[in-house]
């Protein structure tokens, strides 16, 4: 760990305090702005269709972006405060209802790559982390996502972001619950209970204190990793967005995907668990379906089995779990995941 | 001659923690050979939670995030 000077210190507090302001001023006027650049600047009609677009997208972009990067690197800072280890320590030896509701929680702040997802679970287990409980986790960690819920919040607002957070988490809490309940430890490889596990090595290597100009820094590099990787999906998904809000006939898919046509929720589940995509890239997809009057709870469940199961998981997690407990997880998971789509069609 | 394993099963951050390290051990001058380590039950031998991880002469020197090659170059030197 570096020591930084006050003087540096100072500095850096100066300089995110600015980017702050400069951020708040810009986000507070993007509306103006957007409507003066389509119609002034550009000399567009109003109330044609293409200006309606135009507009619509010269407003968004900028708008979901500047969110995206906020949030990303609000998540980016806290994320120092959590790693894989700490989220063990604090869920070992846990009973299973509180620890799979912690284990949710903690899904949504702890650093994961589904590409750690077996030493990760294998760290886990043999730490005495319930099974169950650590379902909870891998459910949670991809699904209740922050790239997600910013999409979701800047698009079709709070209620439908708030609602994505909740019942992501119901979702992550009961299906590892079940899964608990079901006593499938002796479907986990047997070779991952005979491995020691991996607690002694890795306490220590990484915790190491960091600084406040350090998890500044994590932040910025959250930014540019995870911005720099969705902002072509983002932008597409306005794009998609402000073609149907200046000229697809609206209802277009209300008889397909709507909220009558039962059968659609089971559809999506099946559909979205096969294909994978991160959050963002299955965001253009949702705002067309949305945006041509598909129901909901139906997009809702689309996306959940897009992002929280894929057949690349399944693949990966093969090397530590037997296939029958891999067929009850994604059973279990994509049942949760059809309930909560029924329910938003419903109540909704 | 340093020793320097790369953990990971082939990700997108494996690939860059490899392209780091080489950075900072030729910019160190000393000698070394790289390694990367794919095998599950090599990987869980070294007790990591978290891929890719930095393994210098048999000692897990980080786990879970990509360094900059001046920090690579402190855990490797």
């Amino acid at each position: 760990m570096k020591k930084i000077s006050l003087s540096q210190f100072v500095l850096q507090t100066i300089a995110v305090v600015v980017a702050f302001v400069a951020w708040w001023l810009l986000y507070r006027n993007l509306s103006g702005l957007a409507a003066w650049l389509t119609y002034s600047a550009a000399g567009l009609s109003r109330a044609s269709h293409l200006s309606t677009a135009v507009e619509f997208f010269i407003y968004e972009s900028p708008k979901v972006l500047m969110l995206l990067v906020l949030v990303v690197f609000g998540v980016g800072v806290v994320r120092t405060f959590f790693t894989p280890e700490r989220t063990r320590r604090l869920l070992a030896g846990r009973r299973e209802s509180v620890g799979n509701v912690l284990a949710a929680l903690l899904g949504i702040v702890t650093p994961f790559c589904s590409c750690s997802a077996v030493p990760l679970f294998i760290g886990f287990v043999t730490a005495g982390v319930p099974l169950g409980v650590t379902f909870s986790f891998l459910v949670s960690a991809p699904m209740v996502n922050e790239v997600a819920l910013v999409l979701l919040f800047g698009m079709f607002g709070w209620k439908v972001a708030a609602l994505y957070l909740g019942t992501g988490l119901a979702v992550a809490i009961v299906a590892g619950y079940a899964l608990g309940r079901l006593k499938m430890e002796r479907y986990v490889e047997s070779w991952v209970y005979e491995s020691n596990g991996n607690t002694a090595a890795s306490e220590g290597v990484v915790e190491v204190a960091l600084s406040w100009s350090e998890r500044v820094q994590a932040g910025v590099a959250a930014v540019r990793e995870i911005v720099g990787r969705v902002w072509l999906y983002v932008l597409l998904g306005i794009a998609v967005g402000a073609g149907i809000h200046g000229y697809v006939p609206e209802n277009f898919m209300v008889s397909i995907m709507g909220r009558d046509a039962w059968w659609s929720v089971p559809l999506a589940v099946l559909m979205g668990v096969p294909m994978y995509a991160n959050a963002a890239g299955i965001i253009p997809v949702v705002q067309a379906l949305l945006g041509k009057g598909a129901a909901l709870g139906t997009v809702l469940a689309f996306m959940m089995a897009v992002i929280a199961l894929s057949l690349p998981e399944a693949i990966i997690l093969r090397q530590v779990l037997k296939p029958r407990l891999i067929a009850t997880f994604f059973g279990v998971v994509a049942g949760g995941i059809l309930l909560v789509g029924y329910l938003f069609n419903f109540v909704l | 001659m340093k020793k320097i394993q790369i953990l990971g099963t082939g990700c997108a951050k494996c690939q860059k923690l490899a392209t780091v390290a080489d950075e900072a051990a030729k910019a160190l001058g000393t000698p070394y050979e790289l390694q990367k380590v794919t095998d599950l039950k090599q990987i869980m031998s070294f007790k990591v939670m978290s891929t890719p991880a930095l393994v210098v002469d048999g000692v897990v020197k980080l786990s879970g995030r990509v360094p900059t090659v001046d920090e690579a170059k402190q855990l490797i030197g």
